[in-house]
C-alpha cells in the first residue's frame, strides 16, 4: 500500500525495486487529483515535471546509483523559488512569477533525487496561523472532529505542506518558519516537523518574510522522514550571507541515540490557567515518556516568554515591510497602472497584496519611521536579547526542552478572523525560539476529547538538531500515534 | 500613543499602499489594537542591554569585492510587467 509509505519505508522498497519512481509519483499525482479540490493543498502541481523526473530517478536506481532522495516524490511550499515553475507566495502580486533560478534548498533537494509534485499553499507571503491568507483561498485540514465533519484549518503558514503530508499526498513537504509555520501546523496536522537553527538551511532563493527570523526545514509523517529530508536540506551556501559554515550532521542516525542520561527542561512559563487541560495532561505524558526511558525532567524558568510576541510583531513587520518594498510593478510580478510613477506603486501593492500582509507592512513602516524607531524597534531589540539570554542560560543546565507546540488543536475554518491578535497568539509557544535561532520540532504526541492531534515541541540548542531528533524520536515511539486523519488518500 | 486616520494616511503614504479614506478609520483600529498590546514591552527593564538585531552568533560574511554574477539581461527582464529593449520601463518621471 503506498499510501502506507513513510519516506525511509519507500527508499527502502525503491532500492530493493520493489516499486519504482514512476509508480510512486503516478500514485500521488492520483491522489491530488482526487484530493486537492477538496483540501487545496496545492496551488499548482506539475505533473510532466514529476514523471520525467521520476523517469530520471528509475534509470538512475537501474544503475544502481542512488541519493539520497532518489524517487522520493515531494511538495515544495510555494515560497521556495522554482527554475521555470511559478512560485506565488500565495500572492496575487507574484501570481505570474516564475523564476529563472532554483532556490539552494530545492536545489539540494533535486541533487539528491528527490521528485517534485507542485507548489504546497501557505498563508500569503507566510503571515499567518491558519492559512486563512492565502490569495488562492484556504486550506483545509485533511482531520476533523469525531462525529463533525465542519471544515477546520491546517494551522499556518506552511499549511498546504502540513494538509499534503497528513493527507498522504506527498511522502514529505519542504516548509518555513518565521514565528511556527513549521511546527504550528505540523501539531494541528497530527505530523512532525523541524525548524533548524536560523543559518542550518540556505534562505538563497525563499521568498524573504523577516529575514532574521525565516528558517527553512521539513515536514514530513515521522521524525525519521525529517531528519533525512533535513540532511539534504541544509548545508552552507556562499549565496547567504548568514548561511552557517558547519558539516551537516547525521540527522537519521542522530534519531536512534536514546534520551539515557539527558537533562529535559520544562518552562514553568509556559504553563497558564487558560491553557486545555488536555495539553496540560499531554506535557506531562510526554515528560514522563522521556523520564520512562531514562531522562532526568527538571523545572527550568525562562522570564521573557510572555514578551515573545509582541516583540515578534515588532520586529518581523519591520523587515517585512522592508523586504516587501521590492515589490512596485516595476521589475517582476503584478502591475497595476497609474498616472505617475508613485500612483504606479501605490495601486499595484494595494491590489496585490492581502488585508493581513498591508496591516503587517504597515505595522513595520511605522515602527521604523522617524521618531518610533527608538521606542518601539530598538525596544524591541533589546528584549529579543534577554529572550535569548534566557535560553543561553537554561541551556547551560539542560539539553533540551519540552512544551506543548500550540495553545490550542486545529480551529475552525473562520474562526479567529475577527481580530488579528486572537490568530497571533497561535504562535505563542513557537515564537521564543525564532527570536533565539534555536532549533524546535513538533512531535504529534496524542489526541484532544475531539479527537483531533496534539503537538509537543522539542527545543534544542544552538546547532545541535541531533538531541532534538533524538527527543523527538523518543517522543514518537513512547506515543505510538498510529490515528490517521479522515480524509486521505488509500491504496 | 494612539493612530488617528490621517497618521494612518501618512503611513500608508509611506508604505506606498492605496488606501480609500473609508478604510482608514477601521485600519486605524486594526493597528491601535497591535499597537496597545505591544505597549506591553515598556514594563521590561532594558537598562544596559544591547539590542540583538540578528540571530545570535553571526559574523559578517566577505568576499572578493569583484563581480561574480550577471550577463543575462534576458532572464532579468522575463518577469518584467513592461519593458522596452533591455529595458524596465515606468511612467514618465521627468518633464
Amino acid at each position: 500500500m503506498i499510501s502506507d509509505f513513510t519516506l525511509a519505508g519507500a527508499r527502502a522498497a525503491l532500492r530493493q525495486r520493489d516499486v519504482s519512481a514512476l509508480e510512486l509519483t503516478n500514485h500521488f499525482l492520483t491522489a491530488i487529483d482526487t484530493l486537492n479540490p477538496v483540501l487545496n493543498a496545492f496551488i499548482t502541481v506539475t505533473p510532466d515535471l514529476a514523471r520525467a523526473q521520476a523517469a530520471a530517478a528509475d534509470a538512475a536506481l537501474a544503475r544502481g546509483d542512488h541519493g539520497p532522495l532518489t524517487g522520493i516524490p515531494l511538495a515544495i511550499k510555494d515560497l521556495f523559488c522554482t527554475q521555470g515553475v511559478r512560485t506565488t507566495a500565495a500572492s496575487r502580486i507574484l501570481e505570474p512569477f516564475v523564476p529563472p533560478y532554483e532556490s539552494t534548498v530545492s536545489a539540494n533537494l533535486l541533487r539528491d533525487g528527490a521528485i517534485f509534485l507542485g507548489k504546497a499553499n501557505l498563508d500569503e507571503f507566510a503571515m499567518g496561523s491558519s492559512n486563512a491568507t492565502s490569495a488562492f483561498g484556504p486550506v483545509i485540514n485533511p482531520w476533523t472532529r469525531a462525529g463533525d465533519n465542519r471544515q477546520l484549518v491546517p494551522g499556518g503558514s506552511s499549511g498546504g505542506s502540513a494538509a499534503a503530508v497528513a493527507a498522504r499526498l506527498a511522502l514529505g513537504a519542504t516548509a518555513t518558519d518565521t514565528g511556527g509555520s513549521i511546527r504550528q501546523p505540523a501539531s494541528f496536522c497530527g505530523i512532525a516537523g523541524i525548524k533548524p537553527t536560523y543559518g542550518r538551511c540556505s534562505r538563497w532563493g525563499v521568498v524573504a518574510f523577516a529575514s532574521s527570523l525565516d528558517q527553512a526545514g521539513p515536514i514530513a509523517r515521522t521524525v525519521e522522514d525529517c531528519a533525512i529530508l533535513l540532511g539534504s536540506m541544509a548545508g552552507y551556501d556562499a549565496k547567504d550571507s548568514t548561511s552557517a559554515n558547519l558539516a551537516v550532521p547525521d540527522f537519521a542516525a542522530a534519531c536512534r541515540r536514546g534520551v539515557k542520561g539527558l537533562r529535559i527542561g520544562v518552562p514553568r512559563e509556559y504553563r497558564s490557567d487558560d491553557m486545555p487541560a488536555e495539553i496540560e495532561t499531554m506535557w506531562q505524558q510526554g515528560l514522563s515518556w522521556l523520564r520512562d526511558a531514562g531522562a532526568e525532567i527538571v523545572d527550568v524558568s525562562l522570564p521573557h516568554t510572555k514578551y515573545g510576541l509582541a516583540t515578534y510583531y515588532i520586529v518581523a513587520p519591520a523587515e517585512a515591510s522592508s523586504n516587501l518594498a521590492r515589490y512596485d510593478g516595476v521589475r517582476y510580478g503584478a502591475r497595476s497602472q497609474g498616472a505617475d510613477l508613485i500612483d504606479l506603486y501605490e495601486n499595484t501593492r494595494a491590489e496585490g497584496f492581502g488585508a493581513e500582509v498591508k496591516r503587517r507592512i504597515m505595522i513595520g513602516t511605522y515602527v521604523l519611521s522617524a521618531g518610533y524607531y527608538d521606542a518601539y524597534y530598538i525596544r524591541a531589540q533589546k528584549v529579543r536579547s534577554l529572550i535569548l539570554q534566557d535560553f543561553t542560560n537554561v541551556f547551560a543546565k539542560v539539553d533540551a526542552l519540552l512544551t506543548p507546540t500550540a495553545p490550542s488543536a486545529a480551529f475552525g475554518l473562520g474562526e479567529r478572523m475577527d481580530d488579528p491578535l486572537k490568530m497571533y497568539f497561535n504562535d505563542v509557544f513557537t515564537v521564543p525560539a525564532n527570536m533565539a535561532g534555536i532549533p524546535g520540532m513538533s512531535v504529534p504526541a496524542g489526541l484532544d476529547a475531539n479527537g483531533l492531534p496534539l503537538g509537543l515541541q522539542v527545543l534544542g540548542k544552538p546547532f545541535d538538531e541531533e538531541t532534538v531528533f533524538a527527543v523527538a524520536q523518543a517522543i514518537e515511539t513512547a506515543a505510538q500515534f498510529t490515528t490517521q486523519p479522515s480524509i486521505r488518500a488509500k491504496g | 500613543m494612539s493612530l488617528d486616520p490621517a497618521a494612518v494616511r501618512r503611513i500608508a503614504k509611506l508604505a506606498r499602499i492605496r488606501v480609500d479614506d473609508a478604510e482608514l478609520p477601521v485600519l486605524a483600529g486594526e493597528l491601535n489594537s497591535i499597537l496597545g498590546w505591544i505597549e506591553q514591552l515598556n514594563e521590561v527593564n532594558i537598562d544596559g542591554v544591547a539590542p540583538l538585531a540578528g540571530a545570535p552568533g553571526m559574523t559578517q560574511a566577505l568576499r572578493a569585492d569583484v563581480v561574480n554574477d550577471g550577463g543575462y539581461p534576458e532572464k532579468v527582464l522575463a518577469n518584467a510587467p513592461d519593458r522596452e529593449g533591455d529595458f524596465f520601463t515606468v511612467p514618465k518621471v521627468v518633464e
